[in-house]
């Protein structure tokens, strides 16, 4: 990992008597994709507002590349932000919205025009530099916005819940489309979401908040299969949780196997099928076992169960993961 | 099927038209009627807007008026877009409350209080009264309803628009001419154009604070109808509902336009 080019020391952010970024300390690297996950109110867009400068730190400090940024105004910062939604200028084309940040800059008018060029064609938009905003659709707004956040060349690009707005079978193309942009173009990215695929899949390292506090840092499936508590487990996709003498335990739905004859896993249950939803790559099994509810996920076209068949609910060793409170 | 409207509706829309505009309606007829005598009609003619151009104090006080309009409206939409912009942007500052207060109370106080204390103010600082007099106080007047147009546009304006500008490299200040003003430019006009014809409407405040050489189109024809009315005063009202009606038309086109594109 090279050195880091984001760096919270610290950091609190307090509204009022509530402290909405509690003493946060993080490292973000050069060229790494960077996802901040949480629920709403978490604190994730506090963070994110305070790196771009619309808010400031009481305590703490935040540094990029090495310089601290305190009392650095928003349009001094070489970061630029995609707005939620969007914040594209409703009086300009989408040619001048995408100058925008290079006019500010002072370019040189041949200079604008041929970035302008480059950037619209980077996010497919060529053509459509005439248009105003609101002859965009959704999707094409979206990639206005990240065009403009780019044409000024960022040391780092802030995107503040960028699909929010977008309908699912869109919001996943585009998430794979942004992963493969991030590496065509070797920036950092820090991207601020909710959801949990969309931070899965985009991110090389994704930081889990609650409350204002970071509660877990890592690569997307190392929090996903080694979550430290039961908010992250529960976070990142479903688990069945068991309470035992010794802690609490949790096991993924898809490392759950079912079968009919009792299997010789070190984890095992017999129970009962009450539900079974059928997703097409694979099937949800809710199970009633020893009085309590388990979810088993298996892939299509293995044994298909159906409601009220018995069956044995089994998991491996290595697919229980210690879960604190 | 649409049914049409209920015939009662039609009715009362009607008895609303003509209840406001019979009046308009019947001056602006009988400045074209060609007889002396205001009331019998004696034909087509134009010979009152012919006598009005020969009338030099009539003209004098409509070039007042539109100066002291033009002027007086540019002051205060510019005043008031600052006031809106301290309102809806400053948080919650010391003496925020009051401020609104103060910047609204013009809007219920009675016209011949507030003439009479805008009187008294420039009596007590020994300034002569005249042109600058009534346009000072026109600005004073028409600034609360700038006010209140701007900060209407100015508060349902997406801040984050100008947080985008500020991030791509513009100062508070430019971001603010660069994105925000060119959004509320509609609602700029429009207090604009509402200053101006409070403006030209004005014969309370203009009455208490002109002084002489500086007399305004409603003082001109209020003193000249207490003399008797003269069908020329017909003609020049015809003039001003024109301007101020083309004034409106225009601000109405300006709005269509904004929202198609």
């Amino acid at each position: 990992m090279s050195a880091p080019l984001v760096r919270f020391e610290g950091v609190t952010r307090r509204f009022g008597a509530e402290a909405a970024v509690d003493d946060v300390s993080l490292e973000i690297a050069e060229g790494e994709f960077f996802a901040l996950l949480g629920p709403s109110g978490c604190g994730k867009t506090t963070l994110m507002r305070l790196l771009a400068g619309f808010e400031a730190p009481d305590a703490g400090r935040i540094l990029l590349a090495g310089e601290d940024l305190a009392g650095v105004p928003p349009h001094r910062r070489p970061v630029h932000m995609m707005f939620q939604a969007y914040a594209l200028f409703p009086h300009l084309s989408v040619a001048r919205n995408v100058a925008f940040g290079l006019k500010a800059q002072g370019r040189a008018r041949a200079e604008i025009d041929a970035r302008v060029e480059e950037m619209l064609a980077l996010v497919k938009l060529e053509g459509l530099g005439g248009r105003k905003p609101d002859q965009l659709s959704g999707g094409q707004k979206q990639r206005v916005a990240l065009a403009r956040a780019l044409a000024p060349a960022p040391k780092l690009l802030l995107l503040d819940e960028p699909m929010a707005a977008l309908d699912r079978k869109l919001r996943e193309e585009t998430q794979l489309e942004l992963r493969t942009l991030q590496r065509q173009l070797g920036l950092t990215f820090l991207i601020v979401t909710h959801d949990q695929d969309e931070a899965m899949v985009t991110a090389d390292r994704l930081a889990v908040m609650r409350t204002g506090r970071i509660v877990q840092v890592g690569p997307p499936a190392e929090v996903y299969e080694r979550p430290i508590d039961r908010f992250v487990a529960g976070f990142l996709g479903e688990v069945n949780l068991f309470e035992g003498p010794d802690g609490c335990t949790g096991v993924r739905p898809e490392r759950m196997a079912l079968s009919r004859a009792e299997p010789k896993a070190a984890g095992r249950l017999p129970g009962k099928v009450a539900e079974a939803g059928y997703l097409g790559d694979r099937t949800v099994y809710v199970i009633e076992a020893a009085g309590r509810t388990l979810r088993a996920a298996q892939p299509s076209g293995g044994d298909a169960f159906r409601v009220g068949d018995a069956v044995w609910v089994s998991w491996p060793a290595t697919a229980v993961m210690r879960l604190a409170e | 099927m649409r049914r049409g409207p209920s015939p009662f509706l039609v009715a009362m829309v009607a008895a609303g038209l003509v209840f406001l505009y019979a009046p308009i309606a019947l001056l602006i007829l009988y400045s074209f009627n060609a007889s002396q005598l205001v009331t019998v009609w004696g034909g087509t003619s134009l010979r009152w807007y012919a006598a009005l151009a020969h009338d030099e104090q009539m003209l004098d006080a409509v070039s007042v008026s539109l100066r002291v309009g033009l002027i007086s409206a540019s002051l205060a939409t510019g005043l008031g877009l600052l006031a809106a912009v301290a309102l809806v942007r400053g948080g919650r500052f010391r003496g925020r409350t009051a401020f609104s207060g103060m910047v609204y109370a013009p809007l219920v106080m009675p016209e011949v209080i507030l003439g009479l204390a805008l009187l008294l103010l420039f009596v007590s600082l020994k300034l002569p009264r005249g042109f600058w007099t009534v346009t000072a106080g026109h600005a004073t007047v028409t600034l609360c309803y700038a006010t209140v147009v701007i900060q209407a546009r100015l508060a349902g304006f997406d801040r984050s628009l100008e947080e985008a500008a500020q991030d791509l490299g513009l100062s508070p200040a430019r971001a603010f001419l660069a994105v925000t003003l060119p959004n509320i430019a509609p609602a700029v006009a429009a207090a604009w154009m509402l200053a101006f014809t409070l403006s030209l409407d004005d014969l309370v405040i203009a009455s208490f604070t002109s002084g002489p050489g500086a007399t305004t189109l409603p003082m001109r024809l209020y003193s000249q109808v207490r003399l008797g009315v003269n069908p020329e005063i017909n003609a020049v009202s015809t003039l001003l509902i024109g301007v101020v009606a083309a004034g409106v038309v225009a601000a109405f086109l300006i709005q269509q336009g904004k929202t198609k594109t």
